[in-house]
C-alpha cells in the first residue's frame, strides 16, 4: 500500500529551526532548514544525521524547499549544503533568495565576530550555497524531476512566504510554511485552490489563539506608543530587519503624519534602507492597495524614519526605535535595551513571538531580574507591553485554510505541544480527519489510496456514456464492461471486440443449440406466432423480431419451430444462442419447456 | 477539433480553438494600421491641417469635402481614427469559454470581444501583460478622447462610393467592421475578467484541457501557450525572440511533441538586423544632436523603449553626449517606467540578480535620478516650460496619427536639422508621414522586430519536430515586394496549414483516448491473466462516473440477494437483466485435453468424429452433440440444463474471457 512519510528534524511540537523530511511516491524532500534562537550549542541545528550517519545529503534528498526567509526556516542552510553536503537544488521565492543571503550574513556575523564562535559557516559558504538556489514564482508548476513537481501558493506572513504543494502522481503534500490568513498594512492573505492533499503540514504557532480584530491591536498600539511619547518616555521595538518592521513603519509614519508629532523614530541598522527597497522591488508580492498605488506614492519611502545612530540611544526626550533582532537575543536591540531597562518611564513593545531561551521570551514571562554575561544582573523597571503583530493565522485561520484546501489528513508542527493537542482535537472533530503532530524524529505514515489512471478508448467511454444518458441512475447503476490492456507500463482499457483485434486474437465462438418440445395443435407459422406474442408480453425489455422468413429473433436468438414428422401436433421448438446471450437463452429455454399459455 | 481564424493580420492574431468541448480564443489583436487612411489628431490647433481642401469627385458628382480631405497629393478620412477589429460574424462571441493572452500587444482588441458581445468567460494573462496591457490601452483611450472630434465619417465607407475614391482608400478592406476608439469604462470591465497566470503554471479548464503560459523572450510577461488533454497538445507560437533583451529567455523544450503548432507573430522586417538596427539608431541619433537638431523617436510606451534607453545610457557618455536630455512623453510614460522595475520575476537572468542586491533591473532609473531623463504626461504642462533643446523625444503614437508625436510632427518636420527615427515596424513610415508631406526632416527607418526570423523558426521547428504547422497565409510565401527570397518563407514537411482571415481549419487530429481512473479497490478486483509475453489482460466489470468531464471507475455494486420469500418463484419467471453482456471469449478448446476433462467429470461414453474443421463429439449416453472447431464450439443439448451448463463451463476453461 503506498504512504507517505513526514518526519520533523525541528518545529515538531516545538518553534524554531523548522525541518520536515517528507517521502512521497519513493521522493525525498526537505522542507525548510531552520536554526533555533534559543539554542547556541548543536541543538540549534536540526539532526541532519538523521538522514545520514555519514557522507553527504545529495543522493538521499531529491530536493529542499524553503518557504521564506526567516532564519527559523532557513538558518541552517548554508551548515546542511556546505558543511553536511548538499549539491541538489533549493527551491525558494525569488524574494526569499535575495533577502535570506543578507540574513544569514548577519546571523553569522552575531555569531562569530561578537561571540567569537568557531567551526561555524563561512561568507563564501552563504555564496556558494545560494548558488545551488533555484527560484521560482508563484503557481509555476516546477518539474524538480520527471514525477516530482512543486508549485508556491502565496501565504503572507513575510515577503516572498510561501506554501508549497508537492506532488508525484496523484499523491500530495501541502506545506504552509509560516501563513496568515488576514492581509495586513503591507501583505495579502494567504490563499490556496481547493488542491485535496493527501496531508496538509500547517504551522501552529497560535494554535489557541483566536486574535480580535487587527485594527483594534492597531490602535492599542499607536495608543500606547503616543502615551509614552507624550510623558517623555523612550519607545523600544525590537523588530526583525524584514517583515513586521515595514509594517509597523507604515502605521507609524501615517499616524505621525495625521497627529503631527514631532519626536523622532529611527531605524536601526544599516538594513533598514535596503531592507525598504527590497519592499519597493518586491512590490507585486505586497497586498493590492499599495500595488495600486505604488506608482503614485511609494508606502515604502518614509518621511519621518531616519537611521539610528549608536549614540543616540543617551540623548534626552522621546523616541521610538525600531531595532533588530526581534528577540532581543542580541545585537542592536538587546544594547539599547539595557540602556533602557531601568527607566519605569520607558516602555518595550514585544510585537513577535519569542522563542524559549532568548531575553525576550524571559521578559515577557515577568522575569524582572535578568542574569547578564559578567554576573550582573540587571533590573527590568520598564514597561513591557507584548503586542502580537507577527503574522500567523490564529486557529481560526488554520480552520479556514483546512476549508481551502480540503485536505484527506493534518499534520501539525511548528507549535507548542499543548496547544497543539487542543488544536487537534478541534480539527479531528470539526472535519473527520486525522491529525497529526509528531515530535522531532519521530515519523508520521499516512497510507494514501490513489486510484489508478488507465486510458480508456474513446469509443468505449463515448458509447458508454451515451448509454447511461445525462445523468446517471443511482438506483440501477449501469454496470460497463471493458477489457484492460496491460503492456509495457501502459494501462488502456478498451472494448472487448477491440482487445481482439488488437492482440492479434480471433473471437472464439461458443454457441448453444437446444431442442424443446411443444404440444401445440397450430400450423408452424401460428406456434411461431404465438411464441412471439408470448415472449412480446414476458420480455418487454427486449428487442424482439418476427422475421418473415420463420424465424423469431430475440436480441441475438434465433428461434424456429418445425412440427415433428411423426406428431403433426408435436412441435419441435429451436432455440440457438451464443455465449454472450447465455442467460436469456438458458432463460427462454426453460420458459418454453413450459408450454406456451392457451 | 477547429480552428476559426478572426484575423489574417500575422502579428495581429486572433484564433479561436475548438478543442474537446471548450471554445478558447488565442489572443486579440487590434489592428491599428486602419488609423493610417485618417488625418492626424493635432493637439494644439494646427492651421495647415485645418485648412486642408475638401474631397469632391473630379466630376463633382460626389461631394464629400466634410469627410474627406485632401493633403499632400492623398485623401484622408477627416474624423476619429478607427481600427480594423477581428471578425465578429464567423463564430458566436458569446461561447468563447476563455482567451488566452500571449502578449500586450497581442491585446488591444480585448474590449470588443468581452464587452457587448455576451461574453461571460475568463481571459488569462501574465501579471506584466495585464499591467502593461491596461497602460497601452489607457493611453489609446487618452489620446483618443484629449481630442474629441465631433464627426464620426461614415458615408465614403458605401460601397458605391468607396470604389470611386482615390488610392489607397480605394483599396481599404473591411471598413464597415472599423470601429472607433473603446472607453475607459470598457478597458475595465475587459480587464476586470483576466485572471493571472504565471509561466508553468497548469490551468485546468472545465477537467477537460490544460493550458500553460511559456516564457515567449518576446517582451515582459509574454507567453506561448501549450493547450493540452492527456493525448493531444497544441502549441500556441505568438511573438517569441530568440534575441538577449530584457525579457525572460524563451522556453522552448516544453513546445516539443506538440500535434499542432500555430505560428504567429514572426518578425515583421525579416531583412533587418535588429542589432545593425540599433547601431544606426545611435549613429544617425549622435549625429543630429552634435549638429544641433532634436531627434523624434515614435513609439509605444513599453516595450523596445527600455531596450533603447539602456542602449543609449551606455552610448552617450561614450559618444561625448552625456548631458542631452531625454523626454518620454506619454500619459502613462511614468507607470511604465515604474512598472518596469518591479517584475524581476519575468526578466532575463542579468536584470533578476540586480534586484538581489538590491538595485532597480533597468538603468533608466539611474537615467531618471541624474536628470537625464524626463518623462512628462503631455506636452501640456510642465514639459513646455522645462524642456531643452537638442533633445531626444521619446513619445506616441507610431502611426503619427494621435497622441504628442503630431504636435512634434508640426513643430520640427520644417527644419532639416531635426531627425525623425522609427524604430517600430508595425507601421510603414512612409504612409505615417504621408499627411506631414513635404517634410524638410530627416528620416530614418531603423525597425526595430526581435522576433523570431524565419531561419531562426526553422531551426526551432526542427527542433521540436511539431506534427502539424499552422500559420498565416503570408508566412507560405516570399513577401510580395521579393518574390525571389524563398528563404523568407516557410518550407517544411508537410506543408504548413494556411489561414487567412475567416477560415476554418479542421486540425488533423484523431482522439483516441481519455484519461480515466479507476478506485483503488477495483483496482485490487481485477485479476490480470497473461495472454502472451509482456502482456496481459482482465476484464473490467465496473460503473462510470463522470463529473466535470472527470470519469471514474467504480466497482460495480453487487446485486441485491434476492429476498427469500414466497415471491421466490415468481422471481425465477422474470427476464434476467439485459445489463450484464458476456466477455468475448478467444482461444481455441483442444480435443485430447477436453476428452480429458470430459472423462474426469464422468462423461466417459464419446464417439469422435473428424470433420473438414473440426471435429464432432457424440455424448451417447447423455445424446448430445458438440461440435468443436479451431474457433467456434456449438453446444447441441436439449432438455438438460443443468448438463449444458456443465458443459458450458467445462469449455469456459480452455478460452480466455476478454
Amino acid at each position: 500500500m503506498p504512504d507517505i512519510k513526514v518526519t520533523p528534524l525541528g518545529a515538531g511540537q516545538d518553534v524554531g529551526r523548522s525541518c520536515i523530511l517528507v517521502s512521497i511516491g519513493g521522493k525525498n524532500i526537505m522542507l525548510d532548514c531552520g536554526m533555533h534562537m534559543g539554542y547556541n550549542d548543536d541543538r540549534r541545528f536540526p539532526d541532519f544525521s538523521y538522514v545520514t550517519q555519514n557522507g553527504r545529503l545529495t543522493e538521499f534528498l531529491d530536493c529542499v524547499i524553503i518557504s521564506h526567509f526567516h532564519l527559523d526556516h532557513c538558518g541552517a542552510l548554508p551548515y546542511m549544503s556546505e558543511m553536511v553536503g548538499y549539491d541538489g537544488p533549493i527551491y525558494m521565492t525569488h524574494p526569499t533568495k535575495a533577502i535570506c543571503p543578507i540574513l544569514l550574513e548577519d546571523f553569522r556575523k552575531i555569531t562569530v565576530d561578537k561571540k567569537g564562535e568557531t567551526n561555524f559557516f563561512t561568507s563564501q559558504m552563504i555564496k556558494d550555497c545560494m548558488k545551488k538556489v533555484v527560484p521560482l514564482n508563484l503557481h509555476q508548476t516546477v518539474q524538480v524531476d520527471e514525477e516530482l513537481e512543486i508549485k508556491a501558493y502565496y501565504a503572507g506572513h513575510v515577503l516572498g512566504a510561501a506554501m508549497f504543494q508537492i506532488k508525484v502522481g496523484l499523491e500530495s503534500v501541502v506545506y504552509t510554511g509560516d501563513y496568515n490568513m488576514t492581509p495586513d498594512r503591507h501583505l495579502g492573505a494567504a490563499w490556496i485552490d481547493k488542491c485535496r492533499p493527501d496531508i496538509l503540514i500547517s504551522e501552529s504557532t497560535y494554535a489557541t489563539t483566536i486574535r480580535d480584530s487587527k485594527r483594534c491591536r492597531e490602535r492599542d498600539f499607536l495608543k500606547k506608543v503616543h502615551e509614552t511619547v507624550e510623558r517623555g518616555g523612550k519607545v523600544l521595538i525590537p523588530v526583525f530587519a524584514l517583515g513586521r518592521a515595514q509594517e509597523l513603519c507604515i502605521l507609524l509614519e501615517t499616524f505621525w503624519e495625521r497627529m503631527n508629532l514631532k519626536a523622532p523614530i529611527y531605524f536601526s541598522t544599516g538594513l533598514t534602507e535596503k531592507a525598504n527597497h527590497y519592499y519597493k522591488l518586491f512590490i507585486t508580492w505586497t497586498n493590492q492597495k499599495i500595488r495600486k498605488t505604488f506608482v503614485q506614492r511609494n508606502m515604502f519611502e518614509f518621511k519621518h524614519i531616519k537611521a539610528f545612530d549608536r549614540s543616540y540611544a543617551d540623548n534626552p526626550g522621546p523616541m521610538v526605535v525600531f531595532a533588530t533582532p526581534g528577540m532581543l537575543h542580541a545585537g542592536q536591540s538587546l544594547q539599547i535595551f539595557k540602556k533602557w531597562a531601568g527607566n519605569e518611564k520607558n516602555m518595550l513593545i514585544m510585537p513577535g513571538y519569542c522563542v524559549q531561551g532568548t531575553v525576550g521570551h524571559k521578559i515577557l514571562n515577568g522575569q524582572k531580574k535578568l542574569e547578564m554575561e559578567g554576573r550582573a544582573t540587571l533590573e527590568v523597571k520598564l514597561q513591557v507591553e507584548y503586542m502580537s503583530f507577527s503574522a500567523h493565522a490564529d486557529a481560526k485561520g488554520i480552520m479556514q485554510l483546512i476549508r481551502m484546501a480540503e485536505p484527506r489528513n493534518m499534520l501539525l508542527v511548528h507549535g507548542e505541544a499543548k496547544k497543539m493537542e487542543f488544536l487537534k482535537d478541534k480539527i479531528e472533530q470539526e472535519f473527520s480527519i486525522s491529525c497529526y503532530m509528531p515530535a522531532n524524529g519521530e515519523t508520521t505514515t499516512v497510507v494514501t489510496n490513489p486510484s489508478v489512471p488507465v486510458d480508456i478508448s474513446l469509443n468505449l467511454l463515448k458509447r458508454e456514456m451515451a448509454l447511461g444518458g445525462p445523468l446517471p441512475d443511482a438506483k440501477r447503476p449501469r454496470t460497463m464492461h471493458g477489457t484492460l490492456i496491460m503492456k509495457d507500463n501502459s494501462l488502456r482499457l478498451v472494448s472487448p471486440e477491440q482487445a481482439l483485434k488488437e492482440l492479434g486474437l480471433s473471437e472464439h465462438q461458443l454457441r448453444f443449440t437446444c431442442r424443446v418440445q411443444l404440444h401445440d395443435p397450430h400450423s408452424d407459422t401460428d406456434t411461431l406466432g404465438r411464441i412471439y406474442t408470448h415472449l412480446k408480453s414476458v420480455l418487454k425489455s427486449y428487442s424482439i423480431q418476427h422475421v418473415p422468413d420463420g424465424t423469431v429473433i430475440v436480441e441475438s436468438i434465433v428461434i424456429k419451430v418445425t412440427a415433428s414428422a411423426e406428431e403433426p401436433n408435436l412441435k419441435v421448438v429451436l432455440l440457438s444462442w451464443s455465449y454472450q446471450d447465455e442467460e436469456l437463452g438458458s432463460f427462454l429455454s426453460t420458459l418454453l419447456k413450459k408450454g406456451l399459455p392457451s | 477539433m477547429k480552428l476559426y481564424c478572426l484575423s489574417g493580420h500575422p502579428t495581429l492574431p486572433c484564433n479561436v480553438l475548438k478543442f474537446k468541448s471548450t471554445t478558447i480564443m488565442l489572443d486579440c489583436g487590434l489592428d491599428t494600421t486602419a488609423a493610417l487612411y485618417f488625418l492626424p489628431l493635432p493637439l494644439v490647433h494646427s492651421p495647415r491641417l485645418s485648412k486642408l481642401p475638401g474631397w469632391v469627385s473630379k466630376d463633382g458628382a460626389i461631394n464629400l469635402e466634410k469627410e474627406l480631405k485632401e493633403c499632400s497629393g492623398r485623401v484622408f478620412v477627416d474624423s476619429q481614427p478607427e481600427f480594423c477589429l477581428p471578425e465578429k460574424e464567423l463564430l458566436d462571441l458569446s461561447t468563447i469559454d476563455v482567451i488566452l493572452i500571449s502578449n500586450y500587444h497581442c491585446m488591444m482588441a480585448l474590449p470588443y470581444i468581452t464587452e457587448h458581445t455576451g461574453f461571460t468567460g475568463a481571459v488569462y494573462a501574465t501579471e506584466p501583460t495585464l499591467q502593461i496591457g491596461r497602460l497601452l490601452m489607457e493611453e489609446l483611450v487618452t489620446f483618443m478622447e484629449r481630442v474629441p472630434k465631433a464627426q464620426a465619417a461614415t458615408c465614403w465607407k458605401n460601397k458605391e462610393i468607396q470604389r470611386l475614391l482615390p488610392g489607397p482608400l480605394k483599396d481599404a478592406v473591411d471598413v464597415w467592421s472599423w470601429r472607433k476608439c473603446y472607453s475607459v469604462q470598457e478597458v475595465n470591465s475587459a480587464l476586470s475578467k483576466v485572471q493571472l497566470v504565471g509561466y508553468s503554471q497548469k490551468v485546468e479548464l472545465f477537467g477537460a484541457v490544460q493550458v500553460t503560459p511559456l516564457s515567449s523572450g518576446y517582451s515582459l510577461g509574454s507567453s506561448n501557450w501549450i493547450i493540452q488533454s492527456h493525448y493531444e497538445k497544441v502549441s500556441y507560437v505568438s511573438g517569441s525572440s530568440l534575441l538577449t533583451t530584457h525579457p525572460q529567455p524563451m522556453e522552448q523544450s516544453s513546445l516539443k511533441n506538440s500535434d499542432v503548432l500555430i505560428l504567429t507573430g514572426l518578425t515583421q522586417i525579416p531583412t533587418a538586423n535588429p542589432d545593425g538596427m540599433l547601431g544606426e539608431f545611435c549613429s544617425n541619433l549622435a549625429m543630429t544632436i552634435r549638429a544641433g537638431g532634436n531627434v523624434l523617436v515614435p513609439c509605444y510606451s513599453s516595450g523596445v523603449i527600455y531596450d533603447l534607453l539602456e542602449c543609449l545610457y551606455q552610448f552617450m557618455d561614450s559618444a561625448n553626449l552625456g548631458s542631452t536630455p531625454f523626454y518620454f512623453i506619454s500619459p502613462v510614460a511614468n507607470s511604465s517606467l515604474e512598472f518596469s522595475q518591479i517584475f524581476a520575476e519575468w526578466l532575463c537572468q542579468n536584470k533578476q540578480s540586480k534586484v538581489y542586491l538590491p538595485e532597480p533591473p533597468f538603468p533608466h532609473a539611474e537615467l531618471i535620478q541624474t536628470n537625464k531623463l524626463k518623462h512628462y504626461p503631455s506636452i501640456h504642462g510642465d514639459f513646455s516650460s522645462e524642456f531643452r533643446q537638442p533633445c531626444v523625444v521619446f513619445t506616441g503614437h507610431p502611426s503619427l496619427r494621435f497622441g504628442d508625436v503630431v504636435h512634434f510632427m508640426e513643430l520640427w518636420g520644417k527644419s532639416s536639422l531635426n531627425t525623425i527615427i522609427f524604430t517600430e515596424p508595425d507601421f510603414s513610415y512612409l504612409d505615417a508621414l504621408a499627411p506631414y508631406q513635404p517634410l524638410a526632416m530627416k528620416c530614418v527607418y531603423c525597425p526595430i522586430d526581435t522576433r523570431l526570423n524565419f531561419h531562426q523558426v526553422s531551426k526551432l521547428l526542427k527542433d521540436i519536430q511539431p506534427l502539424h504547422v499552422v500559420c498565416p497565409e503570408p508566412y507560405t510565401q516570399p513577401p510580395p515586394a521579393q518574390p525571389h527570397r524563398s528563404d523568407l518563407m516557410l518550407e517544411l514537411q508537410p506543408p504548413p496549414m494556411a489561414y487567412r482571415r475567416c477560415s476554418v481549419l479542421g486540425l488533423p487530429f484523431r482522439r483516441r483516448y481519455e484519461r480515466i481512473h479507476l478506485l483503488p479497490e477495483l483496482a485490487r478486483s481485477l485479476v490480470p491473466s497473461e495472454i502472451k509475453a509482456g502482456v496481459s489482460v482482465a476484464t473490467v466489470s465496473a460503473v462510470l462516473q463522470s463529473k466535470d468531464n472527470k470519469h471514474v471507475l467504480q466497482p460495480a455494486p453487487k446485486p441485491t440477494p434476492v429476498p427469500p420469500s414466497k415471491k421466490r418463484k415468481r422471481v425465477t419467471e422474470e427476464p434476467p437483466e439485459s445489463l450484464n453482456p458476456k466477455p468475448l471469449l478467444s482461444g481455441a478448446v483442444p480435443l485430447e485435453p477436453f476428452l480429458a476433462m470430459l472423462h474426469k467429470n464422468g462423461i466417459t461414453e464419446v464417439k469422435v468424429e473428424e470433420t473438414a474443421d473440426g471435429h464432432i463429439l457424440h455424448l451417447q449416453t447423455e445424446d448430445v452433440l458438440i461440435q468443436l472447431e479451431e474457433d467456434a464450439t456449438h453446444i447441441i443439448c436439449d432438455n438438460n440444463e443443468p448438463l449444458r451448463t456443465a458443459l458450458r463451463d467445462l469449455v469456459l476453461r480452455f478460452l480466455q474471457k476478454l
